[in-house]
Parts: C-alpha cells; sequence; structure tokens
C-alpha cells in the first residue's frame, strides 16, 4: 500500500466497505460527519445513518438503546466529547449494562493541530481505560485502522476507538508477518537494548527513532500496542525480560494512558526502567498539526531521547 | 393474561405497593415516595398496555419499557415480579449484598429489566434508540418510559425530546411523573420545570395531561398515544409523591427514606385496609 493517509479517512472507508457484510452497522454522528468521516457512510446508507446533533450524550444513550435491540451502533464525534462530555453516559448507560457499542473518538491527541486546547483531547485513554469491561484501541495506521473496524464488528461488548486527524505513513502493510488481532501488539521491529511500546500514530514516529538509534549502535524493538486494555501484559512482560528498558510513546497525557498500564504491570510483576513519552501534564495549544506535535516534543528525536535515558536507567 | 381494568388494576396497584414498601422497610434504604407515585401508571403498563411475556423477557418483538427515574426500582421490581417474571420473594432482596436486586435496576441481572438507568437524564435517550432501532429494523414493538420531574431538568432529556421529533417516533410514549416534589424540596423551588406540557409541545410532542392515579385516564391516554402517528407522545402524569400511604403522601422527605418498623406497620395496615375494601372482604 504505503503512501499517507489518516486514520478517520481509513475509518471512513471501512464503514462503507463492510457494510454490506455488517448489517447491524448503524453509524451516530453528533454534527461532525464531515469531519469525523462518516459522510461517506451516510451518503451510501442513509437509512443506517443517524445525525444526532450537536448533543453527545443523547446520542450515546440512543447507542445504548438501540443495541439492547440488537443492532451495532458506533457513535462518532471527537475524542475530547466522546470520552469526556459523554463520559458519564458511556459509562452508566454503555460500559454497565456492557453492551456491545463502539465508541469512536475522532481527531484524538493533539495533533487536531489550529483549533487548540479545547478540541485536543490526551486524555481519553485514561477516562476511557478506567471503566471496568471497556475494550480501548488506537490503531497506529490506515491499513490497521480497517482491520480494527472489521475486528471491532466482530467483537462483543463495549469499546472505544480511537482516530487521528492528520495524514500519516502506513507501515503495517509492509511489516512481514503482520497480523491484527484485538488486544495482541503487534511486533514491528525487533532489538535487545531497549523495547519501543506505542501506539496510534507515533508507531510510525517510534519507527523512525529507531533509525535514529540504529545509527547510533542500539537495538531498538518497536511494539505497537494498537489494543490499550487489555493490555497484551505476555508481549510487555516479555519485552521487559529481553530488553531490560522499555519507553512508552502516546498521544496522550503520560498520566492514566498506555504508559500509566505499562508501567502497572511492570511495577508489579518485573520493574523495569520505563520512561514515559507522551503529554506532560499540560493542556494542548493552537498551531499547525506539525508545530504542535513538535512544541510537545512528540517527535523521532525526542522519543531517541527517552529511548537512550530508559538504557541509562538500566541496573 | 387477561388485561386489568379499573378495580382490577386498583388491587395490583396496591398489591404492588405493599411488596415495594416492605422491600424499601426490609433493606432499610430506598426511594418509596417516587416508587408510590408512578405505581399506578407502571401497574397499568404491565397489567395492560404492554406486549410481553414473562416467560421469555428477551423476546426481540416485545414491548420496551425504561424505568428513567431509575431510584424507583422498589416500583418496577414489585410490578414485574407480581406480573410473573420472577417470586415475589425476590423483591426482598433489594439492595442486599447477597442479591442482584440492585438499588437501582440492572438490565444484566433482574428478568423483564430492558435498561439499566439510575443515573437521571440517561434512560430517555435510551427509549429513543430503542424506539429508533424499531422504525429502522420494521419491527413493530412500542417502546415506553417513566420519567420524574425533578429528572427533567437533566439536559439530556431535552435533547432527547428534541431527537425523538426528528425521527417522529410516533412508536414511543414517555410519561412524566409530576409529584412535584424532590430531594430538596418543591421542584417549583428546586429548578421550576412548568409549564411542562407546553415545553414538550414546543418539542414537538403530543401532550397529553392527566390525573396520574385515574386507570381510566391513564388507559385513554395510552390508547391516544398509540393511535397519534408522526410524533412521540408525552403523558403528563399529576401525582402525589408517597400515594396511598398517608404519611408519605405530599411529603418530600419520603423521596429516599426507609420506613422504621412503626411506620412500616402503619403503611401495611392501610394498604392491606385498602386491599381488603377493594376485594369486598
Amino acid at each position: 500500500m504505503a503512501g499517507k493517509i489518516a486514520t478517520r479517512a481509513a475509518y471512513g472507508e471501512a464503514l462503507v466497505e463492510l457494510a454490506e457484510k455488517y448489517p447491524k452497522l448503524v453509524v451516530l454522528d453528533a454534527d461532525l460527519a464531515n469531519a469525523t468521516m462518516t459522510k461517506g457512510f451516510a451518503a451510501a446508507y442513509p437509512d443506517r445513518f443517524f445525525d444526532c446533533g450537536i448533543a453527545e450524550c443523547n446520542m450515546t444513550g440512543i447507542a445504548a438503546g438501540m443495541s439492547t435491540c440488537g443492532l451495532k451502533p458506533f457513535t462518532d464525534t471527537f475524542a475530547i466529547f466522546a470520552s469526556g462530555r459523554a463520559y458519564e453516559q458511556v459509562r452508566n448507560s454503555i460500559a454497565y449494562p456492557h453492551l456491545n457499542v463502539t465508541v469512536v473518538g475522532s481527531h484524538g491527541g493533539v495533533s487536531v493541530g489550529e483549533d487548540g486546547a479545547t478540541h485536543q483531547c490526551t486524555e481519553d485513554f485514561a477516562l476511557m481505560r478506567e471503566i471496568p469491561g471497556m475494550l480501548v484501541c488506537c490503531p497506529c495506521d490506515g491499513n490497521e485502522m480497517k482491520l480494527a473496524v472489521e475486528a471491532l464488528l466482530n467483537y462483543e461488548g463495549p469499546a472505544y476507538l480511537r482516530l487521528a486527524r492528520p495524514a500519516t505513513e502506513i507501515i503495517t502493510d509492509e511489516i512481514e508477518g503482520y497480523k491484527f488481532e484485538l488486544g495482541k501488539a503487534a511486533t514491528l521491529a525487533d532489538g535487545k537494548d531497549v523495547a519501543i511500546i506505542a501506539t496510534g500514530i507515533m508507531v510510525p514516529i517510534a519507527m523512525q527513532a529507531r533509525e535514529i538509534l540504529a545509527a547510533d549502535g542500539i537495538s531498538a524493538r518497536v511494539i505497537d500496542m494498537h489494543t490499550i486494555k487489555p493490555l497484551d501484559n505476555e508481549t510487555v512482560l516479555k519485552a521487559a525480560k529481553d530488553c531490560g528498558a522499555i519507553v512508552t510513546s502516546e498521544e496522550h497525557s503520560v498520566i492514566g494512558g498506555l504508559g500509566g498500564a505499562v508501567c502497572e504491570l511492570l511495577s508489579e510483576q518485573n520493574p523495569v526502567p520505563v520512561v514515559r513519552h507522551g503529554v506532560n501534564d499540560d493542556f494542548g495549544r493552537s498551531g499547525t498539526a506539525n508545530a504542535v506535535m513538535e512544541y510537545y516534543g512528540l517527535t523521532a528525536e525526542v522519543l531517541a531521547d527517552k529511548a537512550r535515558k530508559a538504557i541509562s536507567l538500566k541496573k | 393474561m387477561e388485561k386489568l381494568y379499573g378495580k382490577d388494576l386498583a388491587i395490583m396497584a396496591t398489591k404492588a405497593r405493599l411488596l415495594a414498601v416492605s422491600a424499601v422497610h426490609n433493606a432499610s434504604s430506598g426511594h418509596p415516595g417516587g416508587s408510590m407515585s408512578c405505581m399506578d401508571a407502571l401497574t397499568t403498563l404491565y397489567f395492560n398496555e404492554l406486549n410481553i411475556d414473562p416467560a421469555n423477557p428477551t423476546w426481540e418483538d416485545r414491548d420496551r419499557f425504561v424505568l428513567s427515574k431509575g431510584h424507583c426500582a422498589p416500583a418496577l421490581y414489585s410490578v414485574l415480579a407480581l406480573r410473573g417474571f420472577y417470586p415475589q420473594e425476590k423483591v426482598m432482596e433489594l439492595r442486599s449484598i447477597k442479591s442482584h436486586m440492585s438499588g437501582h435496576p440492572d438490565m444484566r441481572h433482574v428478568p423483564g429489566v430492558d435498561m439499566s438507568t439510575g443515573s437521571l437524564g440517561q434512560g430517555l435517550s435510551a427509549a429513543v434508540g430503542m424506539a429508533l432501532a424499531a422504525k429502522t429494523t420494521g419491527k413493530t414493538y412500542r417502546t415506553y418510559a417513566i420519567c420524574g420531574d425533578g429528572e427533567i431538568a437533566e439536559g439530556q432529556i431535552w435533547e432527547a425530546a428534541m431527537a425523538a421529533a426528528k425521527w417522529k417516533l410516533d412508536n414511543l410514549c414517555a410519561f412524566v411523573d409530576v409529584n412535584g416534589l424532590q430531594i430538596d424540596g418543591r421542584t417549583a423551588d428546586v429548578m421550576p420545570s412548568e409549564p411542562l406540557d407546553k415545553k414538550f409541545e414546543a418539542f414537538n410532542w403530543h401532550v397529553i395531561k392527566i390525573d396520574g392515579h385515574d386507570y381510566d385516564a391513564i388507559l385513554n391516554a395510552l390508547k391516544e398515544a398509540r393511535e397519534t402517528k408522526g410524533q412521540p407522545t408525552m403523558i403528563i402524569l399529576c401525582t402525589t409523591k408517597g400515594k396511598g400511604i398517608s404519611f408519605m403522601e405530599g411529603q418530600a422527605g419520603w423521596h429516599g427514606k426507609a420506613p422504621n418498623d412503626e411506620q412500616y406497620a402503619q403503611a401495611k395496615a392501610e394498604l392491606e385496609a385498602r386491599l381488603n375494601e377493594l376485594e369486598g372482604k
């Protein structure tokens, strides 16, 4: 495949491509169909598309009700509204009764860019991960996104799926032996000195960081942790054992997300050094996506530095 | 089951009141006031209106019911037991650590409960989703919901109200149980909701305002709702909080408080006397 596509665009394509095969799929949006990329589905399947207007809490509740009647709703809005505004509706109306709804948060992280802090969400993994029984997934590229959407259509239960706004490199289609399974991390490149466990659009950046480190003679493993919950404990523990140092990388707060999940596991089972790469307890800000990513240090260079730091902490 | 009318509904509602107040007393906790105010509508739904099968609680073509004011679980649990979804003894497990008869209804564990509720404002959205699902899949089942008049201060209720009108959900019939009281006092003081009829009319609902303790009025309103096409129906129930138990009637203090032994004995005596009177004993 190669080339670039935004994971939100791949998501929108997947909905259309899979609609016939999965007749129970219905899509709900909250006046953002042009941005969340559900517009293609809306045009192709108008009887299965429900624009709920700017009312995310109600959209979440409607999806809950529809799922009790055998439909498979995907709700779509920005991550901040899906996981923040409608948090308690996700918790009480969807997750508590363990309903079969996929809550989709588009425009996750700070790569939203120009819209700034109110529309950038760096807390969604933490918020969703905390809810009992909730699956949390953040695919790393367009190829993986399409596989994730189909996997979620076959999944029974509450799930959160995060999409990103900017077009990013497709990498998983050229990885030998790559396959997608919810809850099972994909090791994209092997290495022995440090393991970079990344999610979402930080995964292609982690592959670049691996090249930077290789130039210094450092061998880095890159793990694509597309499913943050349930965490693939086995792959994390193996990385800790094999490499002895871990870096987590996410377009999310360093508090409570992938970094938090990895630290929770390793502190109890194999406390090797873990350095968390992400947004350091801060709100986002306006700028182009690239400028904002750079401002928060969400770059291959900074990630490589974090890896060096993790290695230096080894006993 | 043969549909109940008039006096037979009154007898069943009185039995349900007795069961509900017994469960709250036994648990030393729960919400008797609002359970009593919505009991006549709830009994009418389950013993006359709803197309359901207690032997097959997840029957896919059944009518749906959502208790949006989920704290009135004692009322719903009692009516479901009397309707045959489970034995009456199960209602006495209300709020017990040994049981799934939670303080607020849990659809995963209580047969006949179509939606888990309790966080106010959320149930009506779920009911809209159920009605919308019927329209989408070509099913003819109907969806019903009961909200509280304190509950409708939640903004999500009005989001749901707009959506139900947008999709012309004439297969949805909701109630507001206007008992005029909530935890902090009179609804008119805490957050005035009137004129409720005009508000829902302005949201493009068909509105019917009735005495919420008059079975014939409830049945007529339900019939009118079924015959209303192109818009959802809101039945505004003018009720008395604590209805049927003299010392609870019209008292906000009985929103979420269990009667002590003495008070329970009095409540029981009053309801039993009413039952005897209705049954002509």
